[in-house]
Order: C-alpha cells, then structure tokens, then sequence
C-alpha cells in the first residue's frame, strides 16, 4: 500500500489515485471481461467455438436428408436392398464420410435422376450451405473421409523447382493410376456395360481429390494408404498443368486419341481424295455442234 | 442342243456374230468450239498458276517474318510460322495440281484413239533361233559332259542359298525358359509403381487399387545407381508388373490350392492380358471386373482372374501374396505359370480353365 500511495508521475499514478472511487470497481470488472473474452476467442480450440452451429448443421442435414436422400438410402442412411433381387437401390452411407457427401451431391450426381448404368454429373439440386448441412449429417453417421481442405491439393506453397517436381512425379502417378480409365490427358474413356470414366479436365480440384478419397461409382479408392496426400496433390498439380499447356500441332479433336484423329483423318482426308478423283475422272459438259474445220 | 444348229442363222467366216459398229462420232467440248470458252478456260488455269505463284511468295515472305520461337502459340495455338508455311505452301500445291487437271480436261488434246492389240509372244522364228543360240552355248560350256563341275557348282549354289538363313541366327538367342519366369521371387516385397514405396495391409481399405512393381526393379546399389538398368528394367517391370486389389474377403472364391493366395481380402494379379500382353487396370470396384482396353478382355478378380469375356483364352495369372516380418506386402514365390500372351511351347492352361468352367456348370445345374 506504501508503494502503490508513493506520488507517481504519469499514469499509472493517476489511476492508482482514483482507484477508489464508486466507478473504478465497474470500470475494473468490464475490461476484465473484455480481456478475458479476446484472449479466449483468440486462443480457444476452434471445434470449442463451432460446436453448436455443428449440431445445427447436422440437424439441418438430417432434415434435408430425410426429404431428399432417404427414399434410396434409407431413414438413417443404413441403405435398401430391393425386396425383389436383393440388389442395392440406395447404398450404406455409413462412413462414406463427407467428402463423399460433398462430390456426389457438388457436382450433381445426387439426388440421381434415374437409376442407369451411369449417374450424371449435372447442375447441383442443393445449395453449398445445403450440402454442407448434408456433408455434415452423413459423416455424423459413421467415421469417414472428411471434405479436404484447399491447402492439400494446393501447390501455392512450394518454390517453382518443387512445383516443377510435384508436376512431374505426379504425372507418372497420373499414367500409371488414372489413364487406363480416364485417359492420357484425362478427356475420360468407356467402361463396361454402358458405364463411363468421366471427363477430369476443368474439374474443381477440391471434387477431384474426393473422387480419388472415396471411389465414386465404380472407380476405384486411392485412399490416404494406397496415394499419400501429397501424391494426390500432384496429380491435381499435374491435370492443372494440362490446362496451360497449347495443342502445340493445332487442334486437339477432344484429346481422345486414336479414335476422333482416325475419324478426321478418314472422312476429311480420304474424303477429300475422293472427291477430287471423282472430279478429275467426271465427264467434262459436251456439246452438241460439230467443229467448224478452219 | 445340236438339233437347233439349223435354225440359226448362218455365222459368216472370219467375222463377228455381231457387226463391228466403229467409234461413235466425236462429240467436241464447249472449249474446243467456242473460242471465248477457250480464253475463259485459259484464263482459269493461268489465274490458278498465279495464284500459287502469289502463295509461293507468301511462303518466302512468312518464312523470313514469322519467327518460330516467339510465336509459336499464336493463331489458335497453331503458331503463326507453321500454319504461314504449311498453309501457303499447300495452297500453292492444290493450285498447281488443280490447274494441270483443269488445263487437261479443258484445253489439251482430246481425241479418242485405238490401238489394236498384238500377240505378246515373239514370232517362232526368233523364238527359235534363241533356243538354238541357248542350246549351243550349253553344248559348248560342256556342262552335259562334265558333271563332276556340274555337281560341285550345284553344291556351291545350295551353301549360298544357305548362307542368308544361317544369319537369321541373329535375330537373337532362343529364350529358353525365360518366358516362364519373372523377377518375383519368394520374401519380394510388392511396391507402389513409380514412387517404389511398399505397402501394409493397414494401407488399404476395401475398394483400393494399387499399381504395383516387384521391389527389386527400385533396388539400388552401394553407388547409388539402380542395380537393375537400361533394357533388362524394361523387361523386369513389363513382365513383373502387378495390381493390387483389396476387396471383401468373402467375395473371393479360390480354387483349391489358391486359399493362403491372398491376404485380409487383399489379391494381386499380374498386369499384363494373356491375349496379346496389353496392361490392363480399368477396374470396375464394385464388380472387381478388370477389363482390357485393347480388345475388352474382361476377368474376374474375385474369381481367380477367369476369363468372362473377350478374346482371351486364358486366365489372368495370380501372384501369391503373405505379409513379412515387418507387415509389409511380399510374394510368396514367382508366377506359378507364364505372364502374358500365349507362345508356341506353353502348356495348355486354356483347355484347363475350359474344363474347370465345364465343371462349374455342371455343379450348378
């Protein structure tokens, strides 16, 4: 107390001099709330603070499952078997996880329009808010491949000599994994019965890693065990690269190969060949009148 | 058919049953009559020349304006330089061909002709003093008279015959039995292909496919350098290479002997089609159908890798797999059978996957 009752310049003195009056106590206790809030804002465990919009979302995801998922996939995403073959209508969605949930339902697959050999990609039924609820619900079922974040297929980070390698190896994986199906430059190709691999060129990387985490349809997993999380960033590096590159000979009829290059080469070229044979060896107009002998 | 002889008309000697009718008059071409149609057609060929005379030009100019290393990008990515070059020299070829066709359709000479034909054989008279300027220059060589010379220049002819076919030698030492084995030997671990990282059984979940190559093909030496290289890595990871393939354990129906094959569901087959050695890995993860993108070979993994559809007579050739010391994916020995392709030599495992199909059928009936 003798020290704190000491005169002192500035202000700390000065507000040790007011400090018992009516207002300083109230004044004390709001800017301990306030430092206390900030400092708990700022360093509290993230999950601490979302935890009850979380809950929301799984509720809100679980209403719009009920409305939207659960005619195939049953009321608690357990799956039906059809009472008739025992084929699957609508598969488990127990620990398909959110990423799952986020390729499926992101780009369009589901809900499915019609059962068939394939499911198609179209325009997206629910909103990104929406999918996210439903995300959100399905990996609350069961232990699952969460949605992943941009910084694992981004190669923002690296110098341009490690991007440069991370192009490269993961072209290598690329042709060694994905071609066979999805071709050389990833334009797609066909699969038995009907089915296709689809296009992966101009996709958003965020579906194409989650294609590769979960296995849609029947493409096979390359889950974190089978490619690292790092060789799937290289991939995605590598398909990116696709785009900046020209068609250095000009135009690359779909990228598909030897088909559409031996269908031009057969109808435009061969077909100009004809075409000029048929002129060369076409009767030229005769007339009727004789020659006038000079 | 004699008996109507009589009524047919009297063919006359040495002619034709029907009276040779001659050439139809000529019928003359608009450019051959009408003098301005003549100007018009020569002024169509000229302007033809010119114009790949004009595209000639281009061809010069575009070669010295057009720089390949700054440009090459430009024009729809075509690359201002190659499409110049390309397109004025093809424009200047079709106008030069289309121009001599059109000059000769129009302008040049058109006048039918005949020539009759003549016997290809020379008159008997040459024919036979050849054979008698022949006939004597064998008699007067003596080779009728002399046949230890006759003999031993036949037997000259037939080594030179042979020599041609003893060099077909070279085309490379026989393979023996190399075509039934593989670098896989027992305890070899089965790695990720391209990045050579082997693999637990905890890596994979069911639905998995793995590309995969023998270890060995990664395995490098004291000095760092791989020990496998050039041509031999070639052939070592062609024939070695493999996929890996988790599925239900349950799916998987072995034949007998083939039990302790895979590991918690985990099978790994050669990648290499028995039809004509295409790799295949288009793997459909819901029906473990591996289909061959060559000629739609397709074989059933859960299945021993039988046969069910295409061009391929036999099975796809399993790897026997176990897990080592340390948890890591090993073959338990080589292929039990040759990868790849049919030769002449192998054994008949077609008729044996017939015959176990044959059996399948009759169980099930």
């Amino acid at each position: 107390m003798r020290l704190l009752n000491r005169p002192i310049d500035g202000l700390a003195g000065r507000l040790s001099r007011h400090r018992r009056r009516p207002l300083a106590g109230l004044l004390v206790l709001l800017l301990g709330l306030l430092v206390t809030g900030s400092l708990y804002a700022a360093f509290a465990p993230a999950q601490a603070g979302r935890a009850e919009t979380d809950a929301e979302q799984v509720a809100k995801g679980r209403e719009l499952f009920l409305v939207g998922c659960a005619f195939c996939h049953g009321q608690n995403g357990e799956g039906i078997l059809s009472s008739r073959d025992g084929n699957i209508i609508g598969p488990t969605l127990v620990g398909v996880g959110a990423a799952a949930v986020d390729f499926q339902v992101g780009t369009g697959r589901m809900p499915m329009a019609q059962p068939g050999a394939q499911v198609q990609k179209k325009a997206p039924v629910y909103t990104e808010e929406e999918v996210a609820a439903l995300a959100a619900y399905v990996a609350s079922l069961g232990v699952g491949p969460a949605i992943p974040d941009e910084s694992d297929y981004s190669i923002e980070g690296l110098s341009d000599a490690e991007r440069e390698e991370a192009i490269v190896r993961g072209g290598q994986i690329f042709l060694t994994n994905c071609t066979a199906c999805h071709n050389f430059e990833g334009s797609g190709g066909a699969m038995p019965r009907g089915g296709y691999a689809p296009k992966i060129r101009g996709v958003e990387p965020r579906y194409i890693y989650e294609a590769m985490l979960t296995g849609p349809q029947g493409m096979d997993n390359f889950s974190n065990g089978n490619l690292s999380p790092e060789e799937k960033r290289d991939v995605i590096a590598y398909l990116q690269s696709l785009e900046d590159q020209p068609d250095y000979a000009g135009f690359g009829l779909g990228g598909l190969g030897p088909v559409s290059e031996g269908l031009a080469a057969w109808l435009v070229g061969i077909g100009a060949c004809v075409g000029f044979a048929y002129w060369i060896a076409a009767h030229t107009t005769r007339t009727s009148k004789s020659k006038v002998e000079a | 058919m004699s008996g109507h002889d009589d009524s047919l008309p009297a063919v006359p000697e040495g002619d034709e049953p029907i009276p040779n009718p001659g050439l139809p008059p000529h019928e003359w071409r608009p450019t051959d009559i009408d003098p301005r149609l003549e100007k018009r057609a020569e002024r169509q060929v000229a302007t033809l020349f010119g114009v790949a005379t004009i595209a000639l030009i281009g061809f010069f100019v575009s070669y010295f304006v057009f720089q390949i290393g700054d440009e090459w990008d430009t024009i729809g990515s075509l690359g201002a330089s190659n499409l110049m070059l390309g397109g004025t020299l093809g424009i200047a070829f079709l106008c030069i061909g289309v121009g001599l066709i059109h000059w000769a359709r129009k302008l040049m000479v058109d006048e039918e002709m005949v020539e009759i034909r003549h016997p290809a054989s020379s008159s008997d008279e040459d024919r036979a003093t050849t054979v008698g300027l022949v006939m004597q220059g064998v008699d007067d060589s003596g080779i009728g008279r002399r046949p230890l010379v006759r003999n031993s220049l036949l037997g000259a002819l037939g080594l030179v015959g042979l020599a041609p076919i003893v060099m077909l030698r070279d085309l490379g030492p026989l393979p023996g039995d190399k075509l039934y084995h593989t670098i896989w030997e027992p305890g070899m671990r089965v790695v990720r292909d391209v990045v050579g990282t082997p693999i637990k059984v905890s890596d994979l979940q069911i639905g998995d496919l793995v590309n995969c190559e023998p270890e060995a093909i990664f395995a490098l030496g004291d000095d760092g350098h791989r020990l496998i290289e050039g041509v031999d890595l070639q052939i070592a990871k062609s024939k070695g290479a493999v996929i890996l393939l988790r599925m239900e354990p349950d799916d998987i129906t072995p034949w007998a002997g083939r039990e302790n094959w895979s590991v918690q569901g985990i099978v790994c087959y050669s990648k290499i089609c028995t039809h004509v050695g295409c790799p295949i890995s288009l793997n459909e993860r819901t029906t473990h159908h591996l289909l061959c993108p060559c000629h739609q070979s397709t074989f059933d993994l859960a299945d021993n890798g039988k046969v069910i559809f295409g061009p391929a007579a036999r099975h796809l050739p399993q790897l026997p797999i176990e897990v080592d010391d340390e948890g890591y994916l090993v073959a338990q020995s080589d292929f039990t059978e040759p990868v790849g392709p049919s030769f002449w030599e192998r054994d008949n495992t077609e008729r044996e996957d017939a015959e176990r199909d044959q059996a399948e059928l009759e169980e099930a009936e």
